[in-house]
């Protein structure tokens, strides 16, 4: 093992390279988690509360998505945002950008998947009352979102630890490039390889500690949220 | 108090219906009119419910035809109902009214001042603030008729408003009720309890296997029932 400080001193002194990987990752991730649910959200509650031709393959289709695999992921964005590709023109390839794009693909059908599967047993529950109520479609799924407020942030949480814990996608496309696209995942990868074990145990610490206070603060948001709420 | 609404008489016409092959109501020619509420009687699956869901509006008849004021496809703005099983928004009970008097479209500026005299009047007041879904069962039943009475209705439809309350509970919505019936609401509820039928209705109507079997004044059907199948379910047995 080379001479060098420990995982432990790394993380302790604050190191500000070690910084910047931190908050870029979370940049992007967070990022990420956003842009998926703008998207998921709608979509989910949209195909939770509709009936069309082909349903259920698109239901079976988001569900497979679900599990997508990160390098494919990459390897299709990679071609989308390459020089030659249709979204060349906007130069994205290797910049963080790129990387929230390929993490917004990973996540979409993660939070859209979950979002169905929870407005559409809140619908079967409330279905009776909000037609009592002659509420327009809008209103139906403006009370189906805020009434499963607390089930949602469990599919944003499930994204967002999908997107922190991925390095496939991030690192074709953001090309692992140091203090610019380097991010704790890919820097792990590139630290493990390279044989500096204390730096790549460091990151892995920090990114286990980071995913769980994210998940901490959501499970206490939630459990105050429920217990005003109901 | 109110004048009588252009939603009433909701009258049937010949309404039958099917689902899946089974004929749930067979051919119901009804008149519900103003006045004292009238309670729909029978034996579990003789379509009661099926019937209310009919009046509301909430479900199309396989044949015939459902009018509201002598208008058919009339939406539900002066109509409300209570469920047999009410879901309760995920939000506290104000807020549960709050929502309904917005789904009706009752001025913003009304809205606290409407959440009070609903509250008071169901006896909620002291629970305002507590999530609708840890009320115990009698005070979602009460909290659902307030939510129902938010949208200011001129019917008011209850499914087994009482099925599986206590006594004390029973009675406090049975109270509720008849306010309701004294302002001028009509009310249309089913029950399987002969008892209440008996406290509250002014019209009794009995349906058996999705037919109407006998209707009348509420005294004379308790006491001197004209059909073998009404003498049967008043005397207790079990209609099959």
């Amino acid at each position: 093992m080379p001479d060098g400080p420990s995982a432990l001193q790394l993380v302790l002194s604050g190191d500000p390279a070690l910084f910047a990987i931190v908050r870029l990752s979370l940049y992007v991730s967070l990022s990420a988690v956003a842009l998926a649910a703008l998207i998921g959200i709608p979509l989910g509650a949209w195909i939770a509360l509709t009936r069309f031709p082909g349903r259920q393959g698109v239901i079976v289709l988001l569900n497979a998505l679900m599990g997508l695999p990160p390098v494919v992921v990459g390897l299709a964005v990679y071609l989308a945002l390459s020089r030659s590709g249709p979204l060349g023109a906007f130069g994205l390839l290797f910049t963080p950008s790129a990387m929230i794009v390929a993490q917004t693909v990973l996540v979409t059908p993660i939070i859209a998947a979950l979002t169905r599967q929870t407005i559409e047993d809140l619908w079967i529950e409330y279905r009776d009352e909000l037609t009592a109520m002659n509420l327009g479609p809008l209103g139906r799924v403006m009370a189906l979102i805020w009434d499963a407020r607390f089930s949602l942030v469990t599919a944003l949480l499930a994204g967002f630890g999908r997107a922190a814990a991925e390095v496939g996608a991030i690192i074709i496309v953001g090309g692992n490039i140091e203090g610019f696209t380097r991010t704790m995942t890919t820097a792990i990868a590139l630290e493990t390889s390279k044989g500096d074990l204390p730096l790549a145990v460091g990151l892995g610490l920090v990114l286990i500690s980071i995913v769980i206070v994210v998940n901490a603060l959501a499970w206490s948001m939630r459990r105050a949220g429920e217990r005003l709420a109901g | 108090m109110r004048a009588p609404s252009s939603e009433l008489p909701i009258q049937f016409h010949g309404v039958t219906v099917t689902a899946g092959g089974v004929t749930i109501l067979d051919d119901i020619a009804l008149t519900l009119a103003s006045g004292p509420p009238t309670v729909l009687i029978g034996p579990n699956g003789s379509g009661k419910s099926t019937l209310l869901r009919l009046a509301m509006g909430l479900l199309a008849p396989s044949r015939g035809r459902v009018t509201w004021g002598g208008l058919e496809l009339v939406p539900p703005l002066k109509r409300a109902i209570v469920f047999q099983r009410p879901a309760m928004l995920r939000r506290s009970a104000a807020a549960n009214l709050r929502f309904a008097l917005r789904a009706a479209g009752i001025p913003h500026a009304e809205h606290a001042r409407r959440i009070a005299e609903l509250l008071e009047l169901v006896g909620l007041h002291a629970l305002a603030d507590r999530a609708a879904r840890r009320l115990s069962g009698g005070e979602q039943q009460r909290l659902a008729l307030a939510r129902a009475l938010a949208r200011d209705p001129a019917v008011l439809f209850l499914d087994e408003p009482t099925a599986s309350l206590d006594p004390i509970a029973t009675k406090a919505v049975e109270d509720i009720i008849r306010t309701v019936s004294e302002r001028n609401i009509k009310v249309v509820m089913a029950t399987h309890d002969l008892g209440e039928a008996r406290r509250l209705a002014g019209e009794i109507i009995m349906l058996h296997r999705g037919r109407i079997v006998e209707t009348g004044a509420a005294a004379s059907f308790l006491d001197a029932p004209q059909t073998a199948e009404a003498r049967a379910f008043l005397a207790g047995e079990l209609l099959i």
